[in-house]
């Protein structure tokens, strides 16, 4: 049997920060990852990573914002680590080859974005997520960190009590194997695919999420999904916050600069849940284009645009056939990040022993009911390593648990039967497309008890149909038949999550906006959820929030 | 529109020989190549193997022959590839075993990556805060950065069709980010592993790889940046750079070039082996009444070719 002191399920960001935290320990580390490293989704990130870094700035400054940026679900000793560890953590990305864009003097260049008092975002250009990625991979070969690519988690292996390893396929060949390790850290990243359209890739699915949750690892605050204020209509392709943070407007059908009315000082630069609020409301009321609103570039500049925003440009042309230097973008909020994740503390500890997670796929808690931009990519380096030198201490106090080649069969038995399904007509294709508008329809930027119980209803419908699903291809090399059915099953629980949840908190905070409950209740809802796995669903349980110095306040921008 | 996409396919567990299947569509204009791949995937054939990943060109994962060359599924618009009869035909990429479909072998790919030393290295220890550099020498490797390890320029490349030792564009380009690092400490070293057999001086120049790639990277252009810096930090001691320098010699002397004279400059004065093994070529040419002057007379005009050589001599 296959086996390690530290196994890491995830090779973006915060899985590889992990990674090369636990080898510098001189543990036996590896990684599995269903793409290899440089496919995974943090390569996206356009827009930069936070870090007060300014000789006016501090990293009190950036809690304070990344608090009041939360509706102050975040909890505040996280947040606290956060933004105090940021610099240290950039400076060593940079140190380590990271080429970040530079001021006259040669010192890192910051841009502003949303909901920040200062600007302090590095950025390399528009493509800062994939060259951060590159550069750690680039630290793993130099390591010599193993890296099993192209192998999918199956699930978590759980001996009294324990995790202590996971079943996985090698996609090429389609075996399955049992690897044991003391420690299993998730960094599964998100799971924007269990919304339609999304601005995460096909690969986003939440598996980890679900795996945690079904081995008993409760999830915190699923209801809280981030919608950004600019993606393309058709594909859900992103365009940066970069864009704003450079200067870019958002005008309505009457060419109005509409964010006065709802972030009279912040306008574009408002916190995003904010700014996606006012655009949806400019298009709900009628003053939208083509259920779109206008994000204009045009009095930026063809050199600022062409040095600092040249991906945009491309993506712009390619996906919506606008030249961003003549016309301004058609763009409109979409789904865009989970602020939940699988419950973990500041060394990425979950509840469940020998189980750590870090990254999109974890909820330390930092970005609380709503992440400020620049802050995922800093939570994937800051946590990233946390969770790597927690596990790598941790494995060093426990013994290697036995793990019986059993749970290789079950998985085996599961795949067999999965096959073994007659033709109904039920395909996974087809329920993903019904789940995913379902929750953008349902579970979105404005929310109502009816909506949400309408939601709730249908997942569980979907849940029901999903067993009857059938995989037309039954061979074993590169099946991604197979595993797209598979993939269905994590977000179907997460879908199931994220709608109770919703349901069941009934006041507005950050991205959660009830109709029905338009304020914020701080006496009866400032806390945060748990959704534990059972057979009949999710049972929700409330914890308290940390609060260190900042008291809730009114929230405006 | 209608489509149809010829895909080749191969299942290696099915014990045939890879055959073509037709799926035709009804699909919106904007879709791209991977729209209707995974339209297909999603609605037809579920066995269709391809990887995808982001979507959106940053991935580098959907890299696949799309009319005989190679492209990114998710950047390629069908209406942009559609033939008059509405055809598109999809291949795996070239130069690459083929696993299954239009999944490759990319194994040899990244040992090739991983040839070329693909890390920093500074030189002494990291200062206490970011290394102070021009923000132009950032935005310089930025543009290389943005190579995406999409494996289209290997795939296309000519001389890797031929010699699979080559280290081919994708490796180069990545070293190139290193040597043009002003924070890497070791730049010479790489130079001199550079210039080596596989290395840059074997690539020829061909442009397929600055065509194909999807991101602007013109792996060849930092080829030919690299060929300069080794011979400007003296390693000129291989067939590529002496070849070079032996026709910029006559060029300069004479106004054109000395084709007797450029071979066996090239392969070295004493290289006795690679001499020898001109002999047939040089008969041939005999045969055939194509060899050149032995007399290597100037060109008129001679006279203003060497001013400007020395000129740009000055300048350097
Ligand atoms: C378009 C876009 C732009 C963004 N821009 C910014 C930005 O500018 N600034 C910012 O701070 N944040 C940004 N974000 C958010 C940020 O990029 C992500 O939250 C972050 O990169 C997630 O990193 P991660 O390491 O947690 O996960 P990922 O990078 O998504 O990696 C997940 C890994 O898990 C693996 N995996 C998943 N499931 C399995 C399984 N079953 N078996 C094996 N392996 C598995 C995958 O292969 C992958 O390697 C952006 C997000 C998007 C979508
Ligand atoms: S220019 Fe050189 S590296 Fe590029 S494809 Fe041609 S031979 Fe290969
Ligand atoms: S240089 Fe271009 S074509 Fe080659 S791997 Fe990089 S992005 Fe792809």
């Amino acid at each position: 049997m296959l086996q390690h002191d530290v196994l890491i399920i995830g090779a973006g960001l915060a899985g590889m920060r992990a990674a090369y935290e636990a080898k510098k320990k001189n543990v036996d580390v590896a990684i599995i990852s269903k793409v290899h490293p440089v496919r995974s989704h943090s390569a996206a990130a356009q827009g930069g990573i936070n870090a007060a870094l300014g000789e006016n700035d501090s990293w009190e400054n950036h809690s304070f914002d990344t608090v009041k940026g939360s509706d102050y679900l975040g909890d505040q000793d996280a947040v606290e680590t956060l933004c105090r560890e940021a610099p240290a953590d950039i400076i060593e990305l940079e140190n380590m080859g990271v080429a970040f864009n530079r001021r006259e003097d040669g010192k890192l260049a910051q841009r502003p974005f949303g909901g920040a008092g200062f600007a302090r975002t590095c950025f390399v250009s528009d493509i800062t997520g994939q060259v951060i990625l590159h550069v750690m991979y680039e630290q793993l070969l130099k390591m010599g960190v193993q890296v099993y690519e192209e192998w999918f988690c199956l699930s978590l292996i759980v001996e009294n009590g324990v995790c202590c390893g996971v079943v996985a396929m090698d996609m090429l060949t389609g075996k399955l194997e049992a690897i044991r390790s003391k420690a299993v850290i998730m960094a599964t990243g998100g799971l924007g695919r269990v919304y339609h359209p999304t601005t995460n890739g096909l690969i986003c699915t939440g598996d980890g999420m679900s795996l945690a949750y079904r081995a008993g690892s409760p999830l915190m605050d699923m209801e809280f999904v981030q919608f950004h204020p600019t993606t393309l209509k058709t594909s859900g392709v992103l365009i940066t916050e970069g864009a704003r943070g450079e200067g870019g407007y958002l005008v309505n059908a009457k060419g109005e600069r509409f964010m006065g009315r709802y972030a009279p000082q912040r306008m574009e630069l408002a916190a995003r849940d904010v700014v996606s609020r006012g655009e949806q409301t400019e298009i709900d009321e009628g003053r939208g284009v083509d259920e779109c609103i206008l994000l204009d570039l045009r009095h930026l500049g063809k050199e600022l645009i062409m040095q600092k925003l040249g991906q945009i440009r491309e993506l712009a042309l390619d996906y919506a056939d606008i030249d961003a230097l003549k016309e301004p973008i058609p763009v409109r909020p979409g789904m865009h990040y989970q602020m939940g994740g699988v419950k973990t503390d500041a060394q990425g500890k979950a509840p469940l022993p020998g189980l750590f997670a870090a990254g999109e796929c974890a909820c330390v808690s930092v970005h609380g009911a709503n992440r400020l931009g620049g802050n995922s990519l800093l939570e994937t380096v800051v946590f990233g390593r946390r969770a790597g030198a927690g596990a790598a201490d941790y494995v060093n106090d426990v013994p290697a648990t036995a793990v019986s080649e059993s749970a290789v069969a079950e998985e085996e038995k599961r795949i067999k039967s999965l096959f073994a399904r007659e033709d109904r007509g039920e395909t996974a294709a087809k329920l993903r497309l019904e789940m995913g508008t379902t929750m953008k329809a349902n579970v979105g930027i404005f929310r109502t008890r009816e909506n949400l119980a309408k939601a709730v209803d249908k997942i569980k419908e979907l849940k029901e149909r999903y067993k009857g699903v059938h995989i037309q291809h039954k061979g074993r090399v590169f099946n991604t038949n197979l595993l797209a059915a598979i993939e269905l099953g994590f977000m179907l629980d997460l879908a199931e999550v994220i709608s109770t949840g919703a349901l069941a908190r009934q006041e507005s905070r950050g991205a959660h906006s009830r109709m029905d409950f338009p304020q914020r209740d701080d006496n009866n809802w400032l806390k945060h959820t748990l959704a534990f796995c059972t057979a009949d669903g999710p049972r929700l349980e409330y914890r308290p929030v940390t609060i260190t110095r900042w008291q809730p306040e009114r929230r405006t921008y | 529109m209608q489509v149809s996409f010829k895909v080749r396919r191969f299942d290696p567990e099915a014990g045939k020989p890879p055959y073509y299947d037709q799926y035709t569509l009804d699909v919106p204009d904007y879709f791209t190549v991977l729209d209707a791949l995974l339209q297909v995937r999603d609605e037809v054939d579920g066995s269709l193997a391809l990887r995808c990943s982001c979507r959106s060109a940053i991935c580098g994962s959907c890299a696949m022959h799309i009319n005989g060359h190679a492209h990114l599924a998710c950047k390629s618009r069908i209406q942009n590839f559609a033939s008059k009869t509405g055809e598109i035909v999809v291949e795996p990429m070239g130069n690459m075993p083929v696993i299954k479909d239009l999944v490759v072998e990319m194994k040899p790919f990244w040992s090739k990556v991983q040839a070329v030393t693909p890390w920093l290295i500074p030189e002494g220890p990291p200062p206490q805060r970011e290394y102070v550099v021009p923000n132009s020498a950032m935005l310089e490797l930025a543009g290389v950065m943005n190579c995406i390890m999409c494996g289209c320029c290997v795939s296309d490349c000519t001389v890797l069709t031929v010699d699979k030792s080559f280290l081919a564009p994708a490796a180069l380009a990545k070293a190139y980010r290193f040597v043009a690092d002003p924070r890497d400490g070791v730049s010479e070293e790489r130079l001199r592993e550079l210039s080596k057999r596989s290395g840059i001086w074997d690539c020829t120049r061909c442009f397929e790889c600055v065509q194909q790639c999807p991101k602007n990277v013109a792996p060849m252009e930092r080829i030919l940046a690299l060929r300069a810096k080794a011979m400007e930090v003296g390693f000129t001691n291989n067939i590529g750079s002496r070849h070079s320098e032996s026709i910029a010699r006559s060029v300069k002397h004479s106004g054109w070039l000395d084709e007797l004279r450029v071979p066996i400059e090239s392969a070295g004065l004493f290289n006795i082996k690679a001499l020898i093994g001109y002999i047939p070529v040089g008969f041939r040419a005999l045969v055939k009444g194509k060899v050149p002057p032995i007399i290597h007379r100037p060109r008129p005009g001679a006279d203003s070719v060497k001013r400007i050589f020395e000129k740009l001599e000055v300048r350097k």
